[in-house]
């Protein structure tokens, strides 16, 4: 198993009448409510958090994209990398990843994640999203029935940009260039693993699938509902016969571990609360432009996660209810390991992107919750998969293994 | 009113064809909600006309919505349909998405287009009146935006199905992501594609209609096109929303009659 610790980096300081003051967390929230002075010290906050995982054995530390909102505050996961690659040496860098359609030209993507990868010494684990309706749409423009056509030519030129030795030109429809020359080049090679996060489309799953790609299904509805989903992916992964790895998929689950279960919900009660009602407190027109996702899509019944969000009686839903429907996964070491070890076969992941700091959580319970987690459950985790001896080589990083010293030459 | 169909260009595309009434032939381009059901502009232009209204792929029947991705995709398929149909020297009349294809067309191809309608027509922008964000809202907003009686577009708009029924539910998403997937490439996330600077290449004899009460493109913009179009008429109709043709098809029909 690769247990990634990840940061959403939510702006905490939303008032509590904010559902009622506010329709949506994203896209239309007025940028008034967010205090440059506070930020500095809630992004350190935050940083501190990846570098404590680090410390306290996570695998990997993540971060990701989003724009115009107040659940998650990286429109650039490339800066918080970077300053992850300098004060940690050993957990995989897990951006999850870059919008690559949203960037122009997307080569720029294949340059910073070079960069992080050469920074990092190997340690980066590149995500290729499609990104939100609201990122990609709302908040940055592009037209929604073109957004995948443009995701594809994106990947397509990312891959040929770091495969290629020599400059060469590349005529797409979005993007032309002449001279594709990308300097630096990433360590891992050809690529470094590459994480897509999919929400239910048969495309994705085919995707990930030809690519060797890891199907990352990021959801907060918990295992149960996140159950049919991922039987979907895993029956497409038979029907194209390839081999079962669970580290073909991953999945984010909301944690918090307590001493006991009734700890559990007095600590991080209030901040669950937070999280699912305003975090996620998400206007359904912003949910789903209509072209974002393909007729084919639509037809199999899948929902998108924020629609789902959307659809959803959070304000209404309890700690019981929240924990009974395995929303989240709270509770004393042992109900958590119980809970983790089912959520990993039931869904078969090699990945778990753990979501351990939750809506304005404070740094001191962020921290016991982690530490409780790396602690008593993650060990007893380890080893579900042994077939597969805790790897799979081709969804994994592989960092170099010592730095190698620059000696100029001697004139 | 009856459909027939088209097979056009090298990529065989189908395209739906509804056809209406006796008389001078008028071609109708239809706004982003694609044809109302028994559309009653339709129904009241084709007592006086031979009204002739070919739905855009991504709309109905019409198939090969994939193969247009910009303005200039449309615009040059408006103009083989327009060739395909063989019609005489017809009025074309475009609603709001219509008419920006309408005008576009008139711009594009001057020798093609004598008489030009537009009702409400997108295209435009101006800054200090910002068209609402028509994508983002949901279908109980869209009666009031729509309409100046927002009772009449409830029951016009009303989609003759149960919303709480799954299945309904998937046909409506469906069709409105066909719909508006197509409407989005020229429509998202601003409705500007650059007719501005080519308006000036029109010389048809060229009508505007606009609702007064037009809450997505407001009036003002009526005005924005008056005076880019030269010698071309501005009519307001009182009481009517942004569905001009659709809230009062009479005094449209009128106003056509009376300027054609």
């Amino acid at each position: 198993m690769k247990f990634t610790w990840f940061h959403l980096m939510p702006w905490p300081h939303m008032p509590d009448d904010f559902r009622q003051k506010h329709r949506s967390v994203w896209v239309d929230l007025p940028s008034r409510m967010y205090e440059p002075e506070r930020g500095h010290g809630i992004y350190h906050e935050y940083l501190d958090q990846l570098e404590f995982a680090e410390q306290v054995g996570f695998d990997g530390i993540g971060v990701n994209e989003h724009h115009a909102n107040a659940y998650g505050l990286m429109p650039s996961p490339n800066i918080m990398a970077a300053t992850l690659t300098r004060r940690t040496s050993k957990a995989a860098l897990v951006v999850l990843g870059n919008s690559i359609a949203l960037y122009n030209p997307p080569l720029r993507v294949a340059e910073e994640f070079a960069m992080l990868d050469v920074l990092s010494g190997g340690r980066l684990v590149a995500g290729f999203p499609v990104g939100t309706s609201m990122d990609t749409n709302y908040a940055y423009g592009t037209i929604p029935a073109l957004t995948r056509e443009k995701y594809a030519e994106a990947h397509d030129l990312i891959r040929k940009a770091w495969a290629a030795d020599e400059p060469f030109a590349f005529n797409g429809r979005y993007t032309k260039l002449r001279y594709v020359n990308c300097w630096p080049k990433p360590i891992q090679r050809p690529a470094p693993p590459i994480f897509i996060p999919g929400g239910g489309s048969v495309e994705t799953y085919d995707f990930c699938i030809d690519n060797t790609y890891s199907y990352s299904y990021l959801s907060y509805s918990g295992y149960l509902r996140a159950k049919l989903l991922m039987e979907g992916y895993w029956q497409r992964v038979a029907e194209r016969k390839v081999d079962e790895s669970p580290y073909r998929a991953g999945f984010a689950q909301v944690i918090c571990v307590a001493d006991t279960d009734a700890e559990a919900e007095r600590l991080y009660g209030p901040h669950v609360n937070y999280f699912y009602n305003r975090c996620l407190h998400i206007y359904p027109g912003f949910a789903d432009a209509p072209g974002y996702r393909t007729v084919k899509t639509i037809q199999t019944g899948a929902l998108s996660q924020f629609t789902q969000a959307a659809a959803r009686n959070y304000p209404n839903m309890t700690w019981k209810d929240l924990t009974e429907g395995r929303y989240v996964i709270a509770g004393s070491p042992e109900t958590v390991r119980q809970q983790m070890e089912e959520m990993i076969k039931t869904l078969r992941v090699g990945n778990v992107f753990c979501l351990l700091h939750l809506g304005n959580m404070p740094d001191d319970k962020v921290r016991h919750s982690t530490r409780l987690f790396a602690e008593k459950v993650m060990p007893h985790l380890r080893n579900l998969w042994p077939d597969w001896n805790n790897h799979d080589d081709r969804f994994w990083v592989h960092p170099m293994s010592e730095r190698l010293a620059f000696k100029a030459a001697a004139e | 009113m009856k459909a027939r169909f088209l097979t056009l260009g090298p990529t065989k595309s189908r395209i739906e064809i509804v056809e209406a009434g006796k008389g001078r032939d008028l071609l109708f381009l239809h706004g982003a909600g694609g044809h109302m059901r028994d559309d009653p502009l339709i129904a009241t232009l084709s007592t006086k006309y031979r009204v002739v209204a070919p739905l855009l792929p991504g709309y109905g029947r019409s198939t090969g919505e994939d193969g247009l991705r910009d303005m200039l995709d449309v615009t040059l398929h408006a103009l083989d349909v327009l060739a395909a149909l063989d019609l005489k020297k017809p009025i074309v009349v475009g609603h709001s998405m219509g008419g920006m294809i309408a005008a576009e067309m008139a711009a594009v191809a001057p020798s093609e287009v004598a008489k030009l309608c537009l009702l409400a027509p997108a295209g435009l922008w101006l800054d200090e009146h910002p068209v609402a964000d028509i994508f983002s809202k949901l279908p109980y907003e869209l009666p009031e935006l729509l309409f100046h009686d927002g009772e009449l577009g409830r029951r016009l708009l009303a989609s003759g199905g149960n919303m709480d029924d799954p299945e309904f539910l998937k046909q409506f998403l469906v069709m409105n992501a066909r719909r508006l997937g197509m409407a989005g490439k020229i429509l998202f996330p601003i409705p500007d594609r650059g007719l501005v600077q080519r308006l000036y290449r029109i010389t048809a004899r060229t009508l505007i209609v606009w609702g007064a009460a037009d809450a997505l493109i407001p009036p003002v913009y009526g005005h924005a096109f008056k005076k880019a179009i030269s010698g071309s008429k501005l009519v307001k109709v009182a009481k009517a929303g942004h569905a001009v043709g659709h809230e009062k098809p009479a005094a449209v029909l009128a106003a056509i009659r009376d300027f054609f």
